[in-house]
């Protein structure tokens, strides 16, 4: 009679643990599905992907920041530069992520911020962490390499003066026809909006192209 | 086709506006001409890092927006986000009434002795702190050394009035707006003195013992505006070691005095965020006044040093005087309040000898009775 109860027990103990299993391999099938929504989501500008991100990720990021030497601003410049470089590698096609998002954000923060220490020289030798992080040197390298394209051409930009930078932002980034910027600033004609925007191109291309040139 | 037609058709070309039958023939006017498919190459180039940046541009903005929302939402808590420091809030909240019931019993009475055992027993004991405003007997003895010169041209301290404390303070606003610290204004008038020893009347506006700041205005037909004010207010920490100098009146004949010295600390006393420490001689009397660094930029405002250690003193970043001036505008909007944050600086390009020759005009004693 005993010996029964205990096999059933032990049964019982077996279906018990499968179940829990189970479950916790389902719930890691559905953070791995939420991640790749969420990715998805960021890919495509979707403001609530990038709000769950900050909700999710922001306090460990602010509390790294302040645990070394850093401000609240700081925090906040770091982990926009972490969810610019997420969101440009998502953007490739030959993105993959191997590891949780939450740990990408951090290993990148984490190598900007420890940069940024060095720069001010306040680094003390070590840091307070408490996260896990991966190796991500090589998209670094190539966040860095953007942002440098990036500053050259907001740079060569803002030295155009008016109306060149309007008038070309308002053609490249804001994607307005020629008729629409023609009636915006004013021009009494398209043709004479296309005259104005080649002369600021053929400007905006000599700027760039002076640094960048010497950047490559 | 002249070189506008041109660019244009490349551009079509490379953003697919072409028909089929354009692109073909486009393609074979290419391949037979270098200098063409050389053009297409450098605007693809370009077009590809137009893309780029317009892409993470507008990325930017979204996440900027994305956390300004947050923010103004409560999602964090600017500065606090330390578990020891929402701690100390907490507790700080839950037992503010006690504590102030006790500090204005055992206030009143400190109060009373403190100045007078601070005169005679400067470093001891007590606080680590010490503000830098003049002490009350500092500034009696004062008038009576200078008494008939006080006499001479009439004092604007109303006659049955006492002095209570003084310090420094300069103009953020044109229309005559003073910034000091809170410490420095005990009483509930004030006067202010300008560096060629003219009194003018005061008031006060606004005065906030937690961050230790306070606005007056000049209200004296003596008073002459001037049209601008030379230096702006920085809006960021400033970078640890940066040189910085400062003009105040610690000295009791109400002589500007300059002094120059370096960030040493991007946080105040006790790793406190809303200040920074600084490497400079700060005396009582230096209170309230300003820090500047080399380009023209108010970086904060000396408010208080530590006593044991010479040449320490600390400051209060410059972003809490926009935040103060913030409120003020918020708070005070129906009685016409509205101060400028000066955004443009004269002058960057002075020498250190002409800016202060400027700035001193700017820079006023400060003093409150009651």
């Amino acid at each position: 009679m005993q010996k029964g109860n205990l096999s059933t027990l032990k049964k019982l103990k077996k279906a018990y643990f499968g179940l829990l299993l189970h479950e916790l391999s389902i719930n890691i099938l559905k953070a791995e599905l939420n991640e790749q929504a969420l990715l998805k989501g960021l890919a495509n500008n979707d403001s609530k992907a990038v709000e769950t991100l900050y909700k999710s990720h922001f306090n460990m990021i602010q509390h790294f920041v302040l645990n070394n030497n850093g401000s609240f601003d700081d925090a906040r410049d770091v982990f926009q530069e972490a969810m610019i470089a997420l969101y440009e590698k998502v953007q490739s096609d030959s993105f993959v992520l191997t590891c949780q998002i939450k740990t990408y954000l951090f290993s990148i923060c984490k190598h900007l911020w420890l940069k940024r220490l060095h720069q001010m020289s306040k680094f003390s030798g070590s840091l307070n962490v408490e996260e896990d992080s991966i190796s991500v040197d090589d998209d670094l390298i190539d966040f860095e390499k953007k942002d440098a394209a990036f500053e050259m051409m907001h740079y060569a930009l803002n030295s155009l003066g008016e109306p060149c930078k309007s008038l070309l932002e308002g053609y490249y980034i804001n994607k307005k026809g020629m008729q629409e910027l023609a009636d915006n600033f004013g021009y009494t004609n398209a043709d004479n909006a296309k005259n104005q925007k080649y002369k600021c191109l053929l400007r905006l291309k000599k700027l760039f192209f002076a640094q960048y040139s010497i950047g490559d | 086709m002249d070189d506008r037609k041109l660019l244009e058709t490349i551009e079509d070309y490379l953003t697919g506006k072409m028909s089929a039958q354009e692109m073909a023939t486009f393609e074979i006017t290419r391949k037979n001409t270098p200098e063409l498919d050389q053009m297409v190459v450098e605007h693809s180039l370009f077009l590809q890092q137009m893309d780029a940046y317009a892409t993470r541009r507008n990325f930017t903005k979204l996440t900027e927006s994305t956390f300004q929302h947050l923010l103004a939402r409560g999602e964090w808590a600017m500065n606090s986000a330390l578990p020891y420091k929402v701690k100390m809030i907490q507790l700080w909240n839950k037992y503010k009434k006690v504590t102030a019931i006790a500090a204005s019993v055992g206030g009143f009475i400190a109060l009373a002795t403190s100045a007078f055992i601070m005169y005679f027993a400067p470093s001891l004991n007590g606080n680590k702190l010490l503000q830098l405003s003049k002490d009350i007997e500092v500034i009696k003895k004062n008038q009576q050394v200078q008494g008939h010169l006080l006499n001479e041209v009439k004092s604007k301290v109303p006659e049955n009035a006492t002095l209570l404390s003084g310090g420094s303070g300069f103009l953020i606003d044109p229309k005559g707006y003073i910034i000091t610290n809170a410490h420095v204004i005990k009483g509930n008038g004030a006067i202010v003195i300008n560096n060629l020893g003219q009194e003018l009347h005061a008031s006060i506006i606004y005065a906030d013992k937690n961050i230790d700041l306070a606005l007056l205005k000049i209200e004296d037909k003596d008073f002459s505006a001037p049209a601008t004010i030379p230096f702006t207010i920085r809006k960021k920490m400033s970078d640890l070691g940066e040189e910085i100098f400062t003009l105040g009146y610690p000295r009791n004949d109400n002589t500007i005095v300059y002094g120059k010295g370096y960030l040493s600390a991007q946080t105040g006393f006790e790793g406190d965020s809303s200040t920074f420490q600084v490497q400079i001689s700060a005396n009582p009397g230096s209170s309230g006044a300003p820090l500047f660094n080399d380009k023209a930029e108010l970086i904060g405002i000396i408010s208080t040093r530590e006593k044991l250690a010479v040449g320490v003193a600390f400051a209060i970043k410059s972003n809490k005087i926009i935040d103060l001036m913030h409120a003020v505008n918020d708070k005070e909007e129906a009685n016409d309040v509205k101060l400028k944050i000066s955004k443009e600086a004269h002058q960057e390009t002075f020498n250190r000898k002409n800016q202060i020759t400027n700035y001193k005009n700017y820079i006023f004693s400060v003093r409150s009775y009651n």
